[in-house]
């Protein structure tokens, strides 16, 4: 499964790369982003453009997804904060379901606003995942809510009827 | 851990460690801006709603905590990238013309924005020179 998922990112490594964390979420990743605990809030000015903390200007990004099963469905969960549901795009082709869409600034920096920190991530994204089993495509749901995408993906029936057929002898 | 009186009279303080039961912290990305009225400062928490925020400014500090709401979908994780088992912490050091009393805070899509005035005696004036 996690192999299937790795390989689609490789592959997709080349213009749309938005693989910035890529792999699975690691204790290492994590150390980099608590950093010092506590930040200046007034550093310099565009200090947040130079931490290696921020590198919005220069790399893509994809959201963080993280994959349930049960029964019944797959569920993907991406982290999305701060978007418009109408910017989000969810698709589903054979196997592949690809969430998509564009990060919007709320407001463009206006003059006599100075900036300290820029952190945040924004711009278009793209992020496909390779499911384990068909999918029942006409059935899929997605929901954004508190800045996280849900979505349930039923799995096609002949994949359910496979999983009951097995026996163990 | 295992109780002895040795390790019972060390007790450190061990402050980003989680204890046991107790959540660990994750420092979230943060944008900050100015005008001349006012400092903007957006913090993304996905999966925080407005009930799981914690604002407080104590001297010239000001520490944020988003608990993350615990309505996991249903199913076996099979893969993840997130931290699930983290809540948000971020504390800031703030200038001295920061106005603390008058902070105001909205929450919108696991985006937290404070805008945090600047005091009106802090605020640029223009000197005229004379003679």
């Amino acid at each position: 499964m996690n192999d299937k998922i790795e390989r689609r990112r490789n592959r997709n490594a080349g213009a749309l790369a938005p693989q910035e964390q890529a792999g699975f979420w690691s204790p290492f990743q994590q150390l980099s982003r608590l950093r010092n605990e506590i930040d200046r809030f007034f550093g310099s000015p565009l200090e947040g453009f130079l931490s290696p903390t921020s590198s919005s200007m220069y790399e893509g990004w994809a959201p963080s997804v993280d994959l349930y099963e049960d029964k019944d469905n797959f569920v993907v969960r991406a982290e999305l904060p701060g978007m418009k549901k109408e910017d989000i795009e969810v698709t589903a082709s054979g196997d592949t379901l690809t969430i998509s869409g564009e990060k919007k600034r709320e407001q463009e920096v206006k003059e006599g606003r100075d900036t300290y920190r820029a952190e945040r991530y924004f711009g278009r994204f793209q992020r496909s995942m390779i499911l384990p089993t068909a999918m029942d495509t006409g059935k899929i749901q997605a929901q954004y809510k508190d800045g996280l995408l849900t979505v349930t993906i039923p799995k096609a029936e002949e994949a359910k009827r496979k999983q009951i057929e097995v026996k163990v002898s | 851990m295992n109780g002895s009186a040795q390790t019972q009279n060390q007790q450190r303080p061990m402050p980003m460690e989680p204890q046991r039961g107790q959540r660990g912290y994750v420092a979230p990305p943060a944008n900050i801006a100015a005008s001349e009225n006012e400092y903007v400062l957006e913090i993304e928490m996905p999966g925080v709603e407005k009930q799981g925020l914690e604002v407080t400014v104590e001297g010239n500090e000001l520490t944020i905590i988003g608990r993350r709401k615990q309505d996991l979908p249903e199913g076996e994780l099979l893969y993840s990238e997130t931290p699930l088992s983290m809540d948000y912490r971020r504390t800031f050091e703030l200038g001295l013309d920061v106005d603390t009393s008058k902070i105001r805070a909205e929450m919108d899509q696991g985006v937290l924005k404070l805008h945090l005035p600047r005091r009106e005696n802090a605020k640029r004036r223009k000197i005229e020179v004379s003679g």
